[in-house]
């Protein structure tokens, strides 16, 4: 049995509608990580969760407990649910330690103080004991506000966008660090993000979000390079489409050549015109190719340089290469591509 | 390389100086009064009224920083974290008591409360009680009450901001880690929140130490009517000094108490401040909590402000010429004070940006030290000062041209001046700093690069980004001057009453309903400052 069940909840935040019989589900030991733009209604999830927030209908339960219904609220304190706030919340008045203690204020002096140590070991600033929270960097402050969220053992954890306030080296190395630390409490958490690296990195499963619904629900793998629909395909990762005509076999003609999807097979009848996803990695800049473009745009990211082409029937596309390629704008070159999945939807309607 | 155009490193360094003697020598001068010796009402004073003097005084700091604790904090609790009918009016109308002077509250109440008022004769008719039945409303717990509702706002104004800035985080972090509402209110805003009500509490404190209408009006014996009767009743200058003396040692308790309250820990966590209610009330709550807080406006401010405008209706015809020159007085003498304390506020706030040696940074800490110092204490303070300056130069005389001189300062307006700027220095320092802190080294630079030097420099850049902090500074300056009581009743030169010398001859006569045409003025003028704190916090 899944240990968080949200099932089919409406809510209304700020006086408008964000989430419309909204589902999920988390089985316990899991970090699900919900990820989608700002505005989809991600942090409505957690505050409902939380029970900050009522809902109009379907049912909140943990550990099969029912939290909240319509007309019925289990009181925020009450919940055995902790919570990691976007801008941490840490008490300012109170030390780290303090600050840790303060969910367990109830038991005796000497389990809280055992309890602070052994967090303050897990997240490595057994030194920072008796500091104020301004007194710390953003990081700190972040392992702090999550010491202090795990500090009365919640059946779940919620992080709200965790990282958002850190730089990208520090946000990524955050991640994995509270992984661990997740995983070796055991602990169940969802977790609220717009960077995709950011969900990749900590969720086992992901929940892509748009518009207070969920598009996807897969691990990281799958909603990259197998995104059940054209939305996800756009949110996740960059990528362009290009103009496919199925044929017989899982075969496409395109203005690239003919191209073969081994992995899936389409229902849809032969002829019908496709979008296909190319992301950056599908393209490579290679002098043997057969496909000639221009470049047009080049972005140079240290590691490696994300190329924008242009074919000469002025379809553009995605190249990323390594850095040690260095072409100039309007530059010609040659391309071939890798397309180890294919990913494809029926061409949209014209708009 | 000068940050500030026009004048030279010097003037700044030797102006800072200057203007933080200017608040010192007055309260060095005031101790010294205990150098010589001591005169004969000292004596009597202290054997007999000594001893109720530092009861009272203790009376009103417990019973004042008590009752505004409680009520300017629950009434911030309540406009900033819970949602109810009327929240958003309550928000800004809690703060209208602000304008009324505590004197002009006095005489209303005890105009509408004494044996001859409107409420005790509606008793006697309703219970059929004899003519000769009355209460008692010159009591201590009466002068507390008016206190707690004039000042109550200082508290109820910085522990808002407070509660505000804490954003609402920091209360659901505490619902989740298993807080109630209460224990989250005791344990998490409340502490964060208390450099802010230590802060309001002391200034309401200072307010009632310094007061001296109120108490007068009530008979309340403090160190301000004893300094008062002191100086006008025995004319003895010294045992006044003493008293203003023993006056300061409590205000500088309160400073300290205020300065104190401010630990390592750090309170302000201004990283969110959504505008958003945590508590919903609902039925019985909600009633309740839109009734007290129209409760403490209707006492505050509804009540006394109907009073006097049918006071001052009734005596209409009391407005004649007199009016005119008293109203002139009146502005003529706060803009002078305005003017001067600006300017002091300026050279202020400009050194400590031209020179951070610690002496800058210390006179400008002495400099803006005067807002805790009692009008009368001042008053006295600089008496003697200028006193002294003038017998120094009538000595001068007599030995240049052997005949005798007539004192020079002493019962001037410039001994006036003096006061209120040593007075009100912090008032015009606040608003000057602020606006001084927007033009930040690349701002000038940016300036000066785009080609802006010497004049140009001031008058394109640093007068227009300035203006708003200056006028801001004038017009509080301007207000608080024209409600300020004991030091201009002290130190006035002949024939220069003004409204507030008005109020308190005619109150002090027991004229309450002649007095309230000359404070409505007053409290129309004291508006100006509540609907500047307003707009700023809509902004």
């Amino acid at each position: 049995m899944a240990l968080l069940e949200v099932e089919k909840i409406s809510c209304i935040y700020e006086d408008r509608p964000a989430l419309i019989d909204y589902s999920l589900e988390v089985v316990q030991g899991e970090i699900a990580a919900l990820l989608g733009p700002s505005g989809c209604g991600k942090t409505t999830i957690l505050r409902a969760i939380l029970g900050f927030e009522p809902i109009l209908r379907g049912e909140i339960r943990i550990a099969g407990e029912v939290m909240s219904r319509p007309g019925f609220s289990v009181l925020p304190e009450r919940r055995p649910v902790g919570m990691v706030f976007q801008d941490r919340a840490l008490f300012p008045h109170l030390t780290v330690a303090q600050n840790i203690a303060i969910g367990i204020r109830r038991e005796p002096k000497t389990d809280q103080d055992r309890t602070v140590h052994r967090l303050l070991e897990i997240i490595g600033l057994e030194n920072c004991f008796s500091r104020y929270p301004h007194e710390l960097s953003g990081g700190q402050q972040e392992r702090v506000a999550l010491a202090r969220a795990l500090a009365p053992q919640p059946r779940l954890l919620l992080l709200d966008e965790p990282f958002a306030s850190l730089d990208i080296d520090l946000r990524e190395r955050l991640s994995f660090e509270v992984r661990d630390i997740l995983k070796e409490a055991g602990s169940t958490a969802v977790v609220v993000t717009h960077y995709q690296d950011e969900a990749f990195a900590m969720g086992d499963q992901v929940g892509v979000m748009k518009d207070g619904a969920i598009l996807q629900w897969d691990t990281p793998f799958n909603i990259y390079h197998r995104p059940a629909s054209r939305q996800v395909a756009s949110l996740v990762g960059r990528g362009v489409f290009i103009e496919g005509i199925l044929r017989e076999g899982g075969t496409f003609d395109t203005e690239l050549g003919r191209v073969r999807d081994d992995h899936n097979t389409y229902s849809h009848p032969s002829g019908t015109r496709m979008d296909i996803l190319l992301r950056p990695d599908d393209v490579l800049i290679d002098a043997e190719g057969e496909i000639s473009a221009t470049v047009i745009e080049k972005a140079f990211k240290g590691d490696d340089t994300l190329y924008t082409l242009q074919l000469e029937s002025g379809t553009q596309l995605l190249a990323l290469a390594s850095s040690h390629k260095d072409l100039e704008i309007n530059e010609e070159t040659r391309l071939s591509l890798d397309l180890e999945h294919l990913v494809a939807f029926p061409k949209a309607p014209k708009e | 390389m000068t940050l500030v155009p026009g004048f030279s490193g010097r003037f700044w360094y030797w102006g800072s100086r200057l203007l933080a003697a200017a608040i010192l020598v007055p309260l060095v001068v005031i101790f010294g009064a205990w150098l010589a010796p001591t005169t004969e009402v000292w004596g009597h004073l202290a054997a007999t009224v000594l001893p109720t003097l530092i009861g009272n005084t203790l009376l009103l700091i417990v019973g004042v920083a008590i009752g505004t604790l409680i009520l300017g904090v629950s009434l911030a609790w309540l406009v900033s974290t819970c949602e109810f009918p009327g929240r958003r009016w309550f928000d800004w109308a809690l703060m209208l008591p602000f304008a009324l002077p505590t004197y002009v509250m006095a005489f209303v109440f005890l105009g509408l409360l004494d044996f001859q008022g409107p409420v005790q004769g509606l008793i006697r008719q309703v219970f059929g009680l004899p003519e000769s039945w009355s209460v008692e409303v010159r009591h201590s717990a009466g002068v507390l009450a008016i206190m707690v509702l004039v000042l109550y706002p200082y508290v109820y104004l910085l522990a808002r901001v407070a509660f505000l800035k804490q954003g609402r985080t920091a209360l659901e972090a505490a619902h989740t880690l298993g807080m109630t509402s209460w224990q989250s209110f005791f344990r998490v805003a409340l502490p964060m929140a208390r450099p802010a009500i230590i802060g309001g509490v002391s200034l309401a404190v200072m307010e009632a130490l310094a007061d001296f209408g109120a108490v007068a009006v009530f008979n309340y014996d403090t160190f301000t009517t004893a300094i008062y009767k002191s100086w006008f009743g025995f004319f003895d200058l010294n045992a006044a000094s003493q008293l203003a003396s023993l006056l300061l040692m409590f205000v500088f308790v309160v400073l300290y108490l205020e300065r104190s309250g401010r630990s390592r820990a750090r309170f302000d966590d201004a990283s969110s401040s959504l505008d958003s209610r945590t508590y919903r009330l609902r039925g019985l709550r909600a009633a309740t909590a839109s009734a007290y807080c129209g409760l403490v406006l209707l006492l505050a401010f509804v009540i006394p402000m109907v009073q006097l405008l049918l006071w001052a209706h009734r005596w209409i015809d009391d407005l004649d010429f007199a009016y005119l020159s008293l109203l002139g007085n009146t502005l003529t003498l706060g803009a002078m004070a305005a003017v001067a304390t600006t300017a002091g506020g300026l050279v202020l706030a400009y050194a400590l940006r031209r020179d951070t040696s610690w002496l800058t940074r210390a006179s400008v800490r002495i400099g803006t030290l005067g807002y805790a110092i009692p009008g009368s204490v001042l008053a006295v303070a600089v008496m003697w000062s200028l006193s002294w300056v003038d017998h120094r130069v009538a000595e001068v005389w007599l030995w240049l041209t052997g005949t005798e001189a007539t004192w020079v300062f002493v019962g001037g307006v410039f001994s006036l001046i003096l006061a209120y700027f040593a007075r009100f220095l912090a008032l015009a320092f606040n608003p000057i700093d602020s606006a001084l802190e927007q033009v930040r080294p690349s701002i000038r630079e940016a300036a000066q690069s785009l080609g802006f030097t010497g004049m140009a420099l001031v008058g394109k850049i640093y007068v227009p980004i300035l203006r708003p902090g200056l006028l801001t500074a004038a017009l509080l300056v301007l207000v608080d001057v024209m409600k300020e009581m004991p030091a201009t009743l002290l130190l006035r030169p002949f024939g220069w009453d003004t409204l507030a010398v008005r109020i308190y001859g005619l109150s002090s006569e027991g004229l309450w309903e002649r007095a309230a045409l000359p404070s409505v003025a007053l409290v129309a003028v004291g508006l100006i400052p509540v609907f500047l704190l307003v707009a700023r916090g809509r902004r």
